[in-house]
């Protein structure tokens, strides 16, 4: 009666059959690791960046297990965790097959500024420590362009960099984020926002007096922040600002600036805004690339809370390594959990934004003058710009000049200027031959367009703009073919993906940039569907790179 | 609200929800696409550009796949700068294709929109591809063809939400993957097939390059599995399947799963039966099945059709004449058609002169039936499970729905993303418990003491719908009082749930605008399955949970035909349309209808009938397409009974394990080879239709009956279904306005439809029940323990049911090549952590056994399972989980407890 072996099977029995559900299932040792990191349930999706950033510090990398096992305890696939832990460059993924990441990390930046001073070399010369304790990559933009060249050992950010003080931050475990000096008791701190809170100033006469300055957004669009804040407020509660921190653009530091040397200043303007719009949160997105920031913003935030003044409820968060993030839009999904990629407009973030809600989206720099504004008034702001611009902007400038870094100075300044009065000039045996006037996106102009003021809108009919004010000074001795590819270089590492144009496009321009010849043609069918069918500004912007060479440059290319 | 704008300079007008490429296409204005599908489900995405069009006014120029105009907007769809970006576009993506002539889809959307656009070549350079991953027998993935349209990520992800494709990396290092990046064949993939359908380059493709066949011909027609009732069209190239599409069905909406896309050739296996085979003089039937299917001349000989017919019917005939119509039985099949059903039971009734007629429904949810036409008058769902899309809170208890109804479970994925609350209440955890917003794993069989708590939360909070049961129900009043003893509190004893979840969960229901209840084996196949069943549908009754959009009671049927059968009468108490076979006048009517005497007694159903063989009453049985050597519970009691048999008729594509008792067999129609209507879950009567020819010398199923009907001295003559299906439309008002032509043109029609011009009702008794009182009935149900519990002796649980890949007793999707590689082989499913304390692992071999037999097979680790069950598949012939199982049956709906006996588990090492 037993014997039913001898029944033959119906099917060809090609295959074994599964010891265990489909797909990786996670073990209990994994999710017993996880469990300890993500605390007491429920795990919000929103917080999956946030998760996956603490295994990855508390792990040293992200295994395929911690992968299946934050799905299985925040309810989601693993391919919804992959999905977006895959996109960020700071998260190291590895499989079961694949070794973890070695204990350190060194990232070496080989962004443009680096670049010129140096980055190919401090990567060759560091090419031997690459191995099983120690692992060198390339990294973009660190926002220290000023200090160039400039590599992260751990977290600790080493600038003006040379092979050995790489090898001696190595050897002395010095890995941790060098701590911002303590942020420096300041009386008048929050002054302004408690003006407002106490009713000294209105909504109104904030805004107005914001119109009044001519404030723009400083993160690279140049919009008017108040009508920005004009049309969130015709949006119905609830409302969110969202502070841009994730500045990323090659060349850019200002709001690292701003950030390391009067945090008050930026989070008071983030306050006074989020009371104009009458927004219930406050995000703040910070790179990744700025861990002294976020420790001192966290303090301060608690310091704050502490303080008894009604606030917003304040969130702070922390990119991942991913230009895109920049992208207001792209920067939204990222706090939302999901993939970063940038929204399709309309709606605006304005109308709908942040977890659907209306949402103010500023820049730091834009923030950060908000207090001074209200204190010193409109006027004094918008009488520092020249040649018909408005207000202060600060300039982060590096490359060939003397002096680099974060130039406080009128809008509408010259290139030319800039370098003669705010630079000491440029460096000894170079002789200025080009500029970057906004970043890795804003186009390459030569020289001979050194005196045209900049500003929004003043670059344009040259094919270049301004965006987050990041000039890279080039010189004669510069090889403009290989800034180009550098440039573009970046724009495919950092494109999302989304769309063909850009995530096509930057990928077969830098290939056609090989090319002894470049093919004139193809290059400007590529440029035009770029520009016009790219859905953010990444894909758009992108092809400022061989335009303004072509245009300007073309003995370069032949 | 419209919009008014200017599309191409002619003014045009914009629906609410209406885009760009909407409006053109209506306009009769071509605009490319790639990344936008028009197929239902599929949001648009916007991000190939395909499809860029130029608004006036506007910097850059705008995606019209996503784009909704606004009121005087300018657009332009064929300006050259529109023109010249969707040019580089293609030829942007181009440049990474495979060259024409080594397309994985020579029929792509991708090259007709490369036609479309005059794109030939590409100038730009080609970049590195991936490798093709071959790991899933069903599909082939081959990403140097992938647009990264995010096509498949929305069909996986928000179509099927199966979850397992995403869009990984960034930039051009984008790339899909499954799982961690997984090969698809060893990652979550549940073969759905549904990015295959919507991919636009054969990047994803059906296994074995199908799409580069030639195909001669389609052929649209229905899935021949679950009750879901999709439909599908089959892609055929010299009379053989090539490959399966989904078709928007009223069910399915051109979605399918993984047995109806990919498990299609055991049409073709080599073991159909194909001539008709008697069994040799002298070989006796062992009790065990011991014929080979590949080769059945061991016990059998070949016969021509008029002997082996001539010998089938002279069995029954004798027995007919010595021991009238009760010596006699017949099993017909829910895998069959409406046509062939009610055939079979008009033979069985008028000629064998018996009412000894059933099928797998008896398996099934007779006791959802039992109860349903108890209490409601009527035993087929109140609502489609479309409905769902309506519906506020989602109910599924006792369904692993998923697994079970995997298309229907689509919906309800879909619903709970639009914002529906979903309950899931089930002893194992399930696929579906993801998405629930209350996955509630309740102590196997405690059923009524969870339903009774959650309705004693209903009354005592006062929840109830006063209007509702005052006007529509009787009963109510008992029922409360019977309630009062099911507190939360002693209930959660009974079946584990804590009193505060009971609350929580009978608040929602009980505070909805709207709710439905799904409910599967788990709640018919006990002792007390029609209890379980009178729960629900007290639950809904005092809620007032039916008759209205989004509301409903819907038994999820197993079978592609368990609602149609039944409803033509293949159920031993029931003539066609429910007509009882003993109440007053119904059998006068239908023996003049039929102008044949019949047996004024209901007849026997499936399990007694078994027992009426060991008895010896019934001495001869005519099988059509059942199999319950397989299917029945405590196998080897069946199976003795079979082998008891004088005279076993079977008709199948295959030599079943049933077929190994028969003295004749008859080679049978498979389901693409015949024409016929199918009756889903939902009511919808569908048309299958013939795609292929029969192999050999098989026979349609209708003509077979027929022979053995004249043989038996019925004078039949139907020359087609469709003369078949004319006599059921007389004596079956249900579907007196849908005729065959009506089918023929719209392929679904849901019954009761009362004309030909009406749309079929699709959520039923709004206006009262088809009760005598034109009320539905409470009836209390008290707790019944399972038959048998467990013990020191027997300490698991055993529960069994099916496997996604395979349906019923495995006799079709054992014989499909990528059914078969995907679930080769039998497994016990336990708990990690029993798994653990039997010091087992994975893959490991046990002996399983229970009071009426043992059988040996692997482990499988399986998270859903609770600790102390072990569940298992029914559809392995070689470790048959129904020699273990209980044949203790519902007194009401005779339905055995598959899902609850008492089992042990001893490691068997090598």
């Amino acid at each position: 009666m037993r014997d039913t072996t001898t029944i033959r099977h119906p099917g060809k029995g090609k295959r074994k059959g599964r010891r265990t559900e489909r797909g990786r299932q996670p073990t209990a040792e994994s999710l017993r690791q996880v469990a300890a990191l993500l605390g007491d349930p429920p795990h919000d999706r929103h917080l999956l960046l946030e998760y996956l950033h603490a295994i990855q510090d508390a792990h040293n990398g992200i295994s395929a297990q911690h992968i299946a096992a934050l799905a299985h305890h925040m309810r989601l696939s693993m391919a919804e965790v992959y999905e977006v832990a895959s996109f960020y460059a700071h998260l190291d993924i590895h499989r079961e097959n694949e070794e973890a990441p070695p204990p350190l990390t060194v990232r070496v930046c080989d962004s443009l500024s680096c670049q010129l001073a140096g980055a190919d070399a401090l990567l060759d010369a560091l090419a031997d420590d690459d191995g099983r304790a120690v692992r060198i990559v390339r990294a973009p933009c660190m926002g220290r362009c000023d200090a160039a060249p400039v590599a992260e050992v751990g977290r600790h950010h080493v600038v003006e960099a040379t092979a050995a003080r790489v090898r001696e931050a190595i050897a002395a475990g010095d890995t941790a984020p060098a701590s911002m000096e303590a942020i420096s008791p300041d009386d008048s701190a929050y002054a302004e926002f408690d003006a407002c809170i106490a009713g000294t100033h209105t909504a109104d006469s904030v805004r107005t007096t914001v119109e009044q300055a001519g404030l723009r957004g400083l993160g690279g669009a140049g919009f008017p922040a108040a009508r920005k804040w004009q049309f969130v407020l015709a949006e119905p509660k609830p409302r969110v600002l969202a502070v841009n921190a994730d500045e990323g653009e090659p060349g850019t530091f200002k709001d690292r600036h701003y950030l390391e040397t009067e945090p008050r200043r930026v989070l008071e303007g983030a306050l006074i805004a989020a009371w104009a719009i009458e927004a219930d949160d406050l995000y703040i997105y910070l790179r990744d690339e700025y861990p002294q920031v976020h420790a001192a913003l966290r303090k301060e935030i608690a310091a704050l809370r502490a303080s008894g003044r009604p606030l917003p409820n304040i969130v702070l968060r922390r990119g991942a390594g991913a230009y895109i993030c920049g992208e207001e839009s792209a920067m939204l999904e990222s706090i939302e959990g999901n993939r970063p990629l940038p929204r399709h407009r309309p709606p605006f973030p304005a109308q709908v934004g942040l977890f659907g809600r209306p949402t103010l989206a500023h820049n730091v720099e834009t923030l950060y003058w908000v207090p001074h504004i209200l204190e010193k008034g409109a006027a004094w702001f918008a009488d520092q710009g020249i040649n018909g611009s408005k207000g202060p902007r600060s300039y982060s400038v590096s490359g060939r000049v003397k002096n680099p870094g974060v130039k406080l100075a009128p809008a509408g300044i010259s290139v030319r200027q800039l370098i003669d009065v705010h630079c000491g000039g440029m460096q000894d045996g170079h002789a200025f031959a080009a500029y970057l006037p906004g970043g890795a996106s804003g186009g390459i102009l030569p020289a001979s367009l050194g005196d045209v003021p900049l500003d929004f809108g003043t670059l344009e009919e040259h094919g270049a703009f301004i965006g987050s004010a990041a000039v890279i000074v080039l010189s004669d001795q510069d090889d403009l073919r290989a800034v180009a590819r550098n440039l573009m270089a970046f724009f495919a590492d950092e494109s999302c993906g989304q769309c063909t144009p850009c995530r096509v496009g930057t990928e077969k321009a830098l290939t056609m940039m090989d090319a002894a010849q470049w093919d004139d043609e193809l290059f400007a069918e590529l440029g035009q569907v770029m520009r016009d069918a790219s859905i953010c500004g990444l894909g758009q912007a992108a092809p400022n790179v061989f335009e303004t060479l072509l245009r300007y440059f073309p003995e370069a290319v032949r | 609200m419209s919009v008014r704008f200017t599309l191409d300079g002619k003014p045009v007008e914009a629906g609410d929800d209406e885009t760009i490429w909407q409006v053109a296409a209506r306009e009769g204005v071509a605009i490319p696409h790639l990344c936008h599908s028009t197929a239902p489900g599929y949001r648009p995405d916007g991000n190939c550009r395909a499809c860029m069009v130029e608004v006036e006014g506007e910097r850059t120029l705008a995606a019209s796949c996503i784009r909704k105009p606004t009121e005087g907007m300018t657009v332009h769809s064929a300006t050259d700068r529109a023109a010249t970006a969707r040019k580089a576009v293609m030829e942007l993506l181009l440049a990474d294709q495979p060259p024409r002539d080594r397309a994985y889809d020579p029929n792509s959307a991708f090259w007709d929109m490369a036609d479309a656009n005059g794109i030939e070549a590409s100038r730009y350079p080609a970049s590195l591809r991936p490798d093709p991953d071959t790991s899933h027998p069903a599909m082939t993935v081959r990403l140097d063809a992938c647009i990264h349209c995010g096509l498949c990520v929305r069909a996986c992800r928000e179509v099927q939400v199966n979850d397992v494709i995403a869009m990984a990396h960034r930039g051009p290092h984008s790339e899909i993957v499954f799982d961690v990046g997984d090969p698809m064949g060893a990652s979550t993939c549940v073969g759905c097939g549904e990015c295959v359908q919507a991919c636009p380059t054969g990047a994803l493709a059906p296994a074995k390059d199908a799409l580069l066949q030639e195909i001669d011909r389609t052929v649209d027609s229905v899935c021949p599995y679950c009750g879901v009732g999709c439909q599908l069209t089959y892609h055929i190239k010299d009379n053989a399947l090539v490959h399966v599409s989904g078709r928007d069905g009223p069910a399915n909406h051109g979605r399918l799963c993984v047995k109806g896309r990919f498990g299609f050739d055991y049409v073709s296996h080599p073991q159909r039966l194909t001539t008709p085979l008697i069994r040799k003089e002298g070989v006796a039937k062992a009790v065990q099945p011991d014929v080979d299917p590949s080769n059945p001349l061991t016990h059998f000989r070949e016969a021509t059709w008029e002997e082996a017919l001539d010998v089938a019917a002279k069995g029954l005939r004798e027995i007919r004449e010595r021991k009238g119509g009760k010596g006699l039985a017949g099993f017909g099949s829910a895998k069959g058609s409406n046509e062939e059903a009610y055939l079979f039971q008009k033979l069985v009734r008028a000629g064998f002169g018996t009412n000894n007629v059933d099928h797998c429904t008896r398996l099934c949810h007779a006791s959802s039936v039992a109860a349903l036409m108890e209490t409601i008058g009527s035993g087929a769902v109140t609502a489609p499970f479309a409905e769902v899309k309506n519906t506020e809170v989602i109910v599924v208890i006792g369904s692993n729905t998923s697994v079970n109804h995997p298309v229907a479970a689509t919906f309800f994925k879909n619903a709970v993303k639009n914002g529906a609350e979903l309950i899931v209440l089930d002893p194992r955890g399930e696929a579906l418990g993801r998405h629930a917003t209350h996955m509630v794993q309740f102590r196997p069989g405690s059923d009524v003491a969870l339903l009774n708590a959650v309705m004693n939360v209903i009354v005592e909070e006062d929840l109830v719908d006063h209007n509702y049961i005052g006007g529509y129900t009787e009963g109510f009043e008992a029922m409360r009082t019977h309630l009062k003893a099911f507190t939360p509190e002693a209930m959660s004893e009974v079946c584990g749930v804590p009193p505060d979840t009971i609350r929580e969960i009978a608040r929602i229901y009980g505070r909805a605008r709207s709710a439905m209840i799904f409910w599967g084996m788990g709640i018919s196949q006990h002792i007390h399955g029609t209890d379980n069943a009178r729960c629900l549908i007290a639950l809904a009754l005092m809620c007032g949970q039916v008759g209205r959009p989004g509301t409903g009671l819907h038994p999820l049927r197993g079978q592609n035909n368990v609602q149609g059968a039944s409803d033509v009468g293949l159920i031993p108490m029931f003539y066609p349309d429910y007509a009882g076979v003993e109440k007053e006048g119904v059998r006068e009517r239908f023996e003049d209808f039929w102008g044949a005497k019949l047996d004024p007694k209901t007849g026997l159903t499936v399990v007694e009938i078994t027992d009426a063989i060991h008895d010896g009453e019934i001495e001869g049985m005519y099988v059509m397409g059942e199999n319950p050597a397989m299917s029945d519970p405590n196998l080897n009691h069946t199976r003795a009974a079979l082998a008891k048999l004088k005279h076993l008729v079977v008709q199948d594509l295959f030599l079943t394990e049933t077929a190994s008792y028969a003295d004749v067999i008859l080679p049978a129609s498979a389901f693409p080879e015949k024409d016929g209507t199918f009756t889903n879950t939902d009511r919808r009567v569908q048309l299958g239709r013939r795609a292929l020819p029969l192999p050999g010398d098989a026979r349609q199923d209708l003509w077979i009956i027929q022979e053995i009907a004249r043989r038996i001295g019925l004078d039949w003559r139907y020359g087609h279904a469709r003369d078949v299906y004319a006599e059921m439309r007389a004596c079956m008002p249900s579907i007196k306005g849908i005729t065959w032509e009506r089918l023929e043109r719209e392929s679904a029609v849901t019954y009761p439809c009362d004309a030909e011009d009406h749309a079929g009702r699709e959520v039923i008794f709004g206006d009262g029940f088809p009760t005598p009182t034109k009320r539905g009935k409470f009836v209390p149900a008290a707790i019944v323990p399972p038959d048998e519990e467990t013990d020191a002796a027997y300490p698991f649980i055993l529960s069994t049911g099916r496997l996604l890949e395979h349906w019923h007793t495995g006799a079709m999707t054992r014989r499909t090549d990528v059914l078969d590689d995907l679930e080769p082989e039998a497994h016990a499913h336990l708990a990690p952590n029993d798994v653990e304390a039997l010091g087992l692992a994975g893959g490991e071999l046990v002996r399983l056994s229970t009071r009426r037999g043992s059988i040996e097979l692997a482990v499988r680790i399986d998270s859903g399972i609770p600790e102390g069950m072990v569940f298992m598949p029914f559809c392995y012939a070689e470790a048959a989980a129904n020699l273990l199982t209980n044949p203790a049956l519902d007194p009401f709906g005779k339905i055995p407890e598959f899902k609850y006996c008492a089992a042990k588990i001893e490691p068997l090492r090598a």
